[in-house]
């Protein structure tokens, strides 16, 4: 069979698999629509946290970025993983005690407020639509490459999958589909890292495999790359090129920011009971962390693979991998020098970064691009960082089964986060919009209807951003994370944390967070994308950490006008009190 | 007198958190970021031990974490209970 039959029968196994499961736990109440009824085991709510949690980004994106980052990847390793302490520790089992249905449910709740409601609502929307624009995007990119079909059309048939079952099962349905993407998923990530392990270092863990020494050699694979990579003019592999301040900015706004989103939150309203919450974030954690800590293994695989494989190699012999991303339009050579040779080195080979293609070939067969070489350094080829997991089991030449499983991994990656997104923004609208504010008097039958419309509205918005997607997926995913650290997470805390925090302060401080950081990253990355690096960076903070400074931002303001205004009333404190209780 | 024992099992809370998050931050920001370069003069196997803190180990650490805060909660749960029952027979 070929690669493209394999593919075809993997997904087709893994959909037929999620509509059926969904099909039988379908919702028939509110309660199971938004929360899954609240009886979902522990274990089984920590695996579906880790399938809504490891994203697109996760599975596609992240190796990727990590293998031409090197030690600055680690923000996203422990930024995507630290926030789960601090979930468990300060968050879910005081807001699965105070027991409703939403994140804004409890801001409403908790500084008696329906405009505090309704402002949380608005940063829900924003936060959660950044963040499925890449997951659609990343079912195109599958699509496209492995089944060769258009990626808008890959786009379409990922919504009509999740319009299926997110409509038909809500957070039920939602909940058993992601313990199966779960399990599609860490398989089709450690079958290729087990290989490539054995293959490089003889080693079968990957997180040891990338500390041991290459078969046949007693050199460390890691000081092997950190000489190929600083030999071709890049930091070398395991130390940081992005300054300390910004790291820790970074990973500060990733942490914060996992611990403030709402469709992850609103996992650990499934549970039966608070200390069901807190056991339920360890098990999510350890779920997670079985891909967090074999994706910097397999970074390490794939930069000394691909470097291996195609610098200093004349065109004409490259690796089919090679000229297949080429075909798709995620890579690409231009010949600076006219030697017919693959120069890999440090810095953009081209001007203008992303290749232009023309309709013709060159003297190689290489496809013709539009662009300038850019004439600063001597790298020749342009590669897109979302490509290194895909390519990464035909880099190694492993069984096309494999490639076949790690595509249909990847979309189920994409598929659980959007569907547990999707679930986040249609109860958003539904229960806080509707039924709470505009529309109190439906009944519970109305209200699921209307949720249901509104998811399927919901995902047909984050279709269209599949279709015309917004940059990088991880770096779109990293902006929903500072957004997050910036308006929700301080208020969540503060609400928990202080007696004093009133109505007034929790509304400034949100909209002060709001504010500052998408002003921010909306300066930097839409109006003056040119000025977009450390010199003129507030503190050389980039935008991607700057959700930090948000936060801290929404803390003062937050307490500040609290303090200036009238305490919270007592049956406020009441409330407090009962949730911050073992009883 | 109930709001005495409350405000005894939220301190002891407190002190727990405060304990766990400074172990929290300091494999992580600490060990991965701030003194990291430093770490890395030492090696384990072939990492060096401030990069392995940041891709690695920290990771683990976390889990250990949230485990012992489950462990410590549950047990301070427990004991808040039993008083209260003493209480009230």
């Amino acid at each position: 069979m070929s690669v493209q039959e394999w593919t075809f029968l993997t997904i087709g196994l893994s959909f037929s698999l999620y509509i059926i499961i969904a099909f039988i736990s379908r919702a028939r109440s509110t309660s199971d629509f938004y929360v899954a009824g609240k009886g979902i085991h522990p274990v089984i709510n920590g695996m579906a946290t880790a399938a809504d949690w490891m994203s697109a980004a996760s599975f596609l994106s992240m190796a990727g970025l990590i293998a031409f980052l090197g030690k600055d990847g680690s923000v996203y390793l422990m930024g995507w993983t630290g926030g789960y302490v601090l979930l468990a520790l300060l968050l879910a089992p005081y807001l699965r005690k105070f027991g409703q249905f939403t994140v804004p449910d409890f801001i409403g709740e908790r500084y008696y407020s329906n405009t505090a409601r309704v402002v949380s609502v608005l940063c829900l929307i924003f936060i959660s639509f950044t963040y499925i624009a890449g997951q659609m995007r990343g079912v195109g990119i599958v699509f496209s490459r492995f089944l060769e079909v258009d990626i808008n059309l890959g786009v379409f048939i990922g919504m009509g999958i999740v319009f299926v079952y997110a409509v038909w099962g809500g957070m039920k349905g939602i909940t058993y589909t992601q313990v199966a993407q779960y399990t599609v998923l860490i398989f089709a990530y450690l079958v290729p890292a087990i290989y490539i392990s054995i293959i490089m270092t003889n080693n079968p863990i990957p997180q040891l495999g990338f500390g041991s020494t290459l078969v046949n050699s007693s050199e460390f694979l890691l000081d092997k790359l950190d000489k190929v990579t600083s030999d071709l003019g890049f930091t070398p592999y395991t130390e940081n090129t992005k300054s300390k301040i910004d790291v820790f900015c970074i990973t500060a706004a990733l942490m914060l920011g996992t611990a403030g989103l709402p469709h992850v939150i609103v996992r650990f309203f499934t549970v039966p009971s608070f200390s069901d919450a807190r056991k339920s974030a360890g098990y999510a954690l350890i779920f997670i962390a079985l891909l967090y800590t074999t994706a910097p293994a397999v970074s390490a695989f794939a930069r000394m693979n691909l470097i291996d494989s195609i610098h200093d190699k004349a065109y004409s012999d490259s690796p089919q991998w090679f000229k297949n991303w080429e075909e798709i339009g995620l890579i690409a050579w231009k010949d600076k020098n006219s030697d017919g040779l693959i120069n890999y080195s440090s810095g953009d080979a081209l001007e203008n970064v992303k290749p232009v293609y023309l309709n013709e070939r060159g003297l190689y067969g290489e496809r013709k691009i539009l662009n300038k070489a850019n004439e600063l350094n001597n790298n020749e080829v342009y590669i897109d960082r979302d490509i290194i997991v895909l390519a990464n089991p035909e880099i190694a030449q492993l069984p096309f089964w494999v490639i076949a499983l790690v595509a249909a991994g990847g979309v189920a990656a994409a598929l659980s986060t959007a569907a547990g997104l999707l679930i986040a923004i249609s109860s958003a609208i539904s229960h806080d919009l509707l039924k709470k504010t505009f529309m109190p008097s439906i009944n519970e039958k109305q209200e699921l209807l209307y949720s249901r419309l509104a998811t399927a509205l919901a995902i047909s918005i984050a279709g269209l951003f599949g279709i015309y997607p917004p940059a990088f997926v991880a770096q779109v995913v990293a902006f929903a994370f500072g957004l997050a650290a910036a308006t929700l997470f301080p208020v969540l805390l503060l609400g928990i944390f202080s007696k004093r925090l009133n109505k007034e302060g929790a509304i400034c401080g949100m909209l002060a967070g709001l504010v500052f950081t998408s002003g921010y990253i909306i300066y930097f990355k839409f109006i003056s994308p040119h000025l977009n690096n450390e010199e003129y960076w507030f503190l050389s903070i980039s935008p991607e950490g700057i959700g930090f400074i948000g936060m801290l931002i929404n803390l003062s303001v937050a307490i500040t006008v609290s303090f200036l205004t009238k305490a919270p009333p007592e049956n406020v404190i009441r409330m407090i009190e009962k949730i911050r209780s073992p009883e | 007198m109930m709001f005495n024992k409350e405000t005894a099992y939220w301190r002891k809370n407190l002190k727990i958190l405060a304990f766990l998050l400074t172990i929290w931050f300091l494999v992580s920001f600490g060990f991965g970021i701030l003194l990291s370069d430093w770490l890395d003069n030492l090696k384990i196997g072939g990492f060096k031990l401030g990069f392995w803190f940041a891709q690695q180990g920290s990771i683990y650490s976390f889990i250990i974490l949230i485990f012992v805060y489950v462990y410590l909660m549950e047990r301070l749960d427990q004991s808040s209970r039993e008083n209260k029952k003493g209480d009230t027979q």
